[in-house]
């Protein structure tokens, strides 16, 4: 049986597990601008908060991904649905691009900008809400676009603790031997990580007038 | 006007910026400024004439209190800055630097518009308002929607000129605005900013390195070095005083004019 077949007698099944990993990534991805934004804005704030903050979430992305599931397990609340244990296991490692990005984009701002806002008689709130973050959003979104395309590819372990997703295929295929299951689960991850890629480019684009 | 409803009640002395013995140390403990005292009058265009490290900045920054004196007094409009709101303070005083102050991601609109529309004025006085500028410091209406980085250097300065006079503040600092322009660029708008002066009749604490520049735009020259004002001249006096510096800077200046350089 080739690939195309395969794709054809089990379309239900490929677009179940391909919402299934979206719904994981997408929620995941929101978790971890929900979280590294701000914290990203208060590392520009308080500068001691940086060097904490950035090496945990680094020492966060050095952990194997499968041992980090292993270490969450036991977690009280986080452990007791396979989903939930996936999506914060994936907001963990899709921290670190999104934090940094928005540190360096912030700090990244032209001093001089910032200063003639405060000598307009900006609030600090209006500046970073006027003129810091428009300005590093470009910065900020290519963070969580890196973010996101690490995410499609590291959520397929997600299958390892039943939480489904794509891994589902190439779980299977693993233990099945079968290179075709593997590639059906495979394939369609690679072309979300690039579909994703390309949108999140464009949103990028969109938010640089001017510049 | 609103800026003149919040002007508080006057001081014994015509004085609209003072400063009283002030002195400006780094935390590090750098001396940047020793001692300074200069008044500006109402209406008068104060210039800061020095080199880099004369203190010159770092004296217009503590006039709008984006620094606070080590030791001595800053007062504007008869009240020592402390005792302003800060940011109040600041909507008061116009604030003109290099170009690169624009906010890069504002229309020259946007730009222009900045402190009148955080002072919640209404959309159609705003509009209003930066058509009035716009065509008071010359730049053509159809650049309203326009960035910054499609203006040529000339150009942004005047939106940079027409941004700090937008809620009509009756003071302006102007921190070498007209620098990175090219020679001719800023004759002309040196001559057009003098005419623009005339009528406004704002008080100017002006900020620069380039003598010629001093003696076009300033009623009085503060000759300022190493954090310690050197001298005080009017524009005729400063062409004949016989202090070393002062010497020195007209010197240069007669000699090959390379105070445009840097």
């Amino acid at each position: 049986m080739g690939l195309f077949e395969f794709f054809t007698q089990h379309r239900q099944e490929v677009l179940d597990l391909t919402a299934e990993h979206l719904v994981l990534v997408g929620a995941a991805i929101l978790c971890a601008v929900l979280i590294g934004l701000p914290l990203g804005v208060l590392t520009t704030r308080w500068r001691w908060l940086g060097r904490p903050v950035l090496g945990g979430a680094n020492v966060m992305q050095t952990i194997p991904s499968l041992a980090l599931l292993g270490f969450l397990l036991p977690v009280p609340w986080v452990g007791e649905r396979a989903d939930r244990l996936a999506i914060v296991a994936l907001t963990m490692y899709a921290l670190l691009p999104i934090l940094r990005n928005t540190a360096a984009g912030i700090n990244g701002v032209d001093p001089s900008v910032v200063e003639a806002g405060r000598a307009m008689g900006m609030t600090p709130r209006q500046i970073l809400f006027q003129v810091q973050l428009p300005l590093a959003m470009g910065v900020i979104l290519a963070g969580v676009r890196v973010a996101t395309v690490i995410c499609v590819g590291t959520a397929t372990i997600a299958a390892a603790v039943g939480a489904g997703g794509l891994g589902e295929f190439i779980f299977r295929g693993v233990a099945m031997v079968n290179n075709q299951l593997i590639l059906a689960g495979a394939i369609p991850a690679a072309a979300l990580a690039l579909l994703a890629d390309l949108l999140l480019g464009r949103v990028e684009k969109f938010f640089q007038p001017g510049v | 006007m609103s800026a003149a409803s919040r002007r508080p009640s006057p001081s014994a002395s015509d004085a609209v910026i003072s400063l009283r013995n002030v002195s400006y140390r780094l935390p590090g403990g750098r001396v940047l400024l020793e001692g300074l005292t200069l008044e500006a009058a109402r209406g008068e265009t104060l210039v800061l004439l020095g080199r880099s490290g004369s203190g010159k900045t770092t004296t217009m920054r503590l006039v709008n209190r984006l620094l606070e004196p080590s030791a001595g007094e800053v007062l504007v409009e008869g009240r020592a800055t402390p005792e302003w709101d800060a940011i109040q303070l600041r909507r008061h005083i116009g604030y003109v630097i290099q170009e690169t102050g624009l906010f890069p991601h504002f229309t020259i609109e946007r730009n222009i518009a900045l402190v009148p529309s955080l002072e919640g004025w209404p959309p159609e006085r705003i509009r209003e308002r930066v058509a009035e500028l716009m065509e008071l410091v010359g730049l053509p209406a159809e650049m309203a929607s326009r960035y910054p980085r499609q203006l040529s250097g000339g150009q942004r300065q005047r939106v940079g000129v027409a941004r700090a006079l937008a809620a009509d503040p009756p003071i302006l600092l102007m921190d070498e605005p007209f620098g990175a322009l090219d020679p001719i660029t800023r004759a002309d708008i040196q001559r057009e900013f003098r005419a623009l002066q005339k009528r406004l009749a704002k008080t100017i604490l002006f900020v620069t390195h380039d003598l010629r520049e001093a003696l076009v735009l300033g009623d009085r020259i503060a000759l300022l070095e190493g954090g310690r004002l050197m001298g005080l001249y009017t524009p005729a006096e400063f062409q004949r005083a016989d202090e070393p510096l002062a010497a020195a800077y007209l010197a240069a200046f007669r000699a090959g004019d390379a105070t445009g350089a840097g």
